[in-house]
């Protein structure tokens, strides 16, 4: 069971804040290979948000090979190889990214100042990376 | 899934003497999804509605619901009969009891849905017994909501449906909304609450003195819109950033903030070809942007 948190006022789509808390709870192991999911009705009333949401992120995340639909059964959570090697690759990167964080907060930063950087970047970054 | 549009409107306008309530509305609603409808009050959220309803007619353009012309009094009976509506002021039998009145409605609708009346019933506390006259505003306004979402129609449009409700009515309101949504019913609400639609709404209409001022999924507002503050070494050049995408610029010295709809990465590609002091991107809230086309207007 994951405690799921989705935040309107971010300037990223629900969907996909709902992608990532799914893959975060794959990650760290708050969900484990064969759990089910809530479904996309049940999961879309408790959390109060479009159903198309909750529809469109299970979606993508069984493109991603992350989850397997079953009709009338629900979504179950399907972590293979692959996913396990990216879950290893994110661990890595966190403790990364934490000692960068520190680094600039022993520089002197603000957490929002650090925070709107890191928007700034990604956002660059962006224009690289092919569009979906 | 169905594909046509559930709502469809064209230059739809209404003129009432000398004022423009409704001008030249072109705007399409998609099937089995949630759609706010957000304006001031008085921006012609009711008029529109009531002109989807047949209620009023156009004075100049038109539209159909579910197919049906609104214009054609023959396809309005058609429409009521597959739409649910409730409005601000919704019209109820003051003399029967909540009872009475849910088991009257029932009888005209075979597709009635005893479990949402149930769970209704239940969660928003409705006195069986109470004679509709005596109950309050907010009980008035759940009732009347519970008639329509009970019968399972193809399409709920309501009006202000939050009005006079308290924050736990809000958001068993807002439940009920997405369990219509869940079982294939397509949502179109008016509200001038923006917290509201932007939780639960795929796509948001907004209209301003008569006029559709946006209308885009909230996917799209969250993902491309973005504000950009940019401070330049020197007064920078305004009509170099007037492309595609770019909304609204506004120049101060040095300063700049460019409002963009998409596009950020050339924007601030343009900017970086300057000798930039800073620039930052950030995401902008369904409520800048509500405020922002309601200012411009």
């Amino acid at each position: 069971m994951i405690f799921f948190k989705l935040n309107t006022a971010l300037g990223q789509p629900l969907y996909l804040q709902l992608m990532q808390q799914i893959r975060h709870a794959a990650e760290n192991g708050v969900m484990q290979d064969g759990d089910q999911l809530p479904g996309i009705r049940t999961l879309a009333e408790e959390l109060v948000v479009s159903p198309n949401t909750v529809a469109k992120a299970y979606s993508e995340l069984e493109h991603e090979g992350l989850l397997e639909l079953r009709q009338g059964s629900g979504a179950f959570l399907s972590i293979n190889r692959r996913s396990r090697a990216i879950a290893d690759r994110v661990q890595a990167a966190r403790r990364k990214a934490e000692c960068l964080v520190e680094d600039l907060r022993a520089g002197g930063l603000q957490d929002d100042q650090i925070w709107r950087l890191f928007e700034t970047v990604l956002f660059r970054g962006a224009e690289i990376s092919a569009k979906r | 899934m169905n594909i046509l549009p559930v709502i469809e409107t064209h230059d739809l306008s209404k003129r009432f003497g000398n004022t423009s309530a409704v001008c030249n509305l072109t705007m399409s609603v998609a099937a089995g999804s949630i759609t706010g409808f957000l304006g001031l009050n008085g921006a012609g959220k009711t008029t529109t509605i009531k002109m989807l309803l047949g209620m009023i007619s156009p004075t100049g353009g038109g539209g159909t619901i579910l197919g049906y012309s609104i214009r054609d009094p023959a396809e309005s009976l058609a429409i009521r009969r597959r739409v649910a509506y409730v409005s601000e002021s919704q019209r109820l039998y003051d003399y029967m009891t909540v009872a009475q009145i849910v088991r009257f409605t029932k009888s005209f609708h075979s597709g009635w849905r005893s479990d949402v009346e149930e769970s209704l019933l239940r969660s928003w506390a409705l006195p069986l017994n109470q004679k509709v006259k005596a109950l309050s505003k907010g009980m008035r306004r759940k009732l009347a909501l519970l008639l329509a979402f009970a019968r399972k129609p193809e399409l709920l449009i309501l009006d202000e449906p939050s009005d006079g409700l308290d924050p736990v009515g809000v958001e068993q309101l807002l439940e009920a909304m997405v369990a219509q949504c869940g079982e294939g019913t397509a949502v179109f609400f008016s509200s001038h609450q923006i917290a509201e639609v932007e939780r639960v709404a795929d796509r948001v209409c907004i209209i301003h003195k008569g006029q559709l001022v946006m209308n885009a999924s909230l996917d799209d507002l969250r993902e491309s819109y973005r504000q950009i503050d940019i401070v330049f070494g020197a007064a920078p050049n305004e009509a170099e950033f007037q492309i595609p995408g770019v909304e609204r610029i506004q120049a101060q010295g040095c300063q700049m903030r460019v409002l963009v709809s998409g596009n950020a990465e050339q924007v601030v590609a343009r900017a970086r070809m300057h000798d930039v002091n800073s620039i930052e991107v950030a995401p902008i809230g369904l409520r800048e942007m509500f405020l922002d086309r309601v200012k411009e207007n």
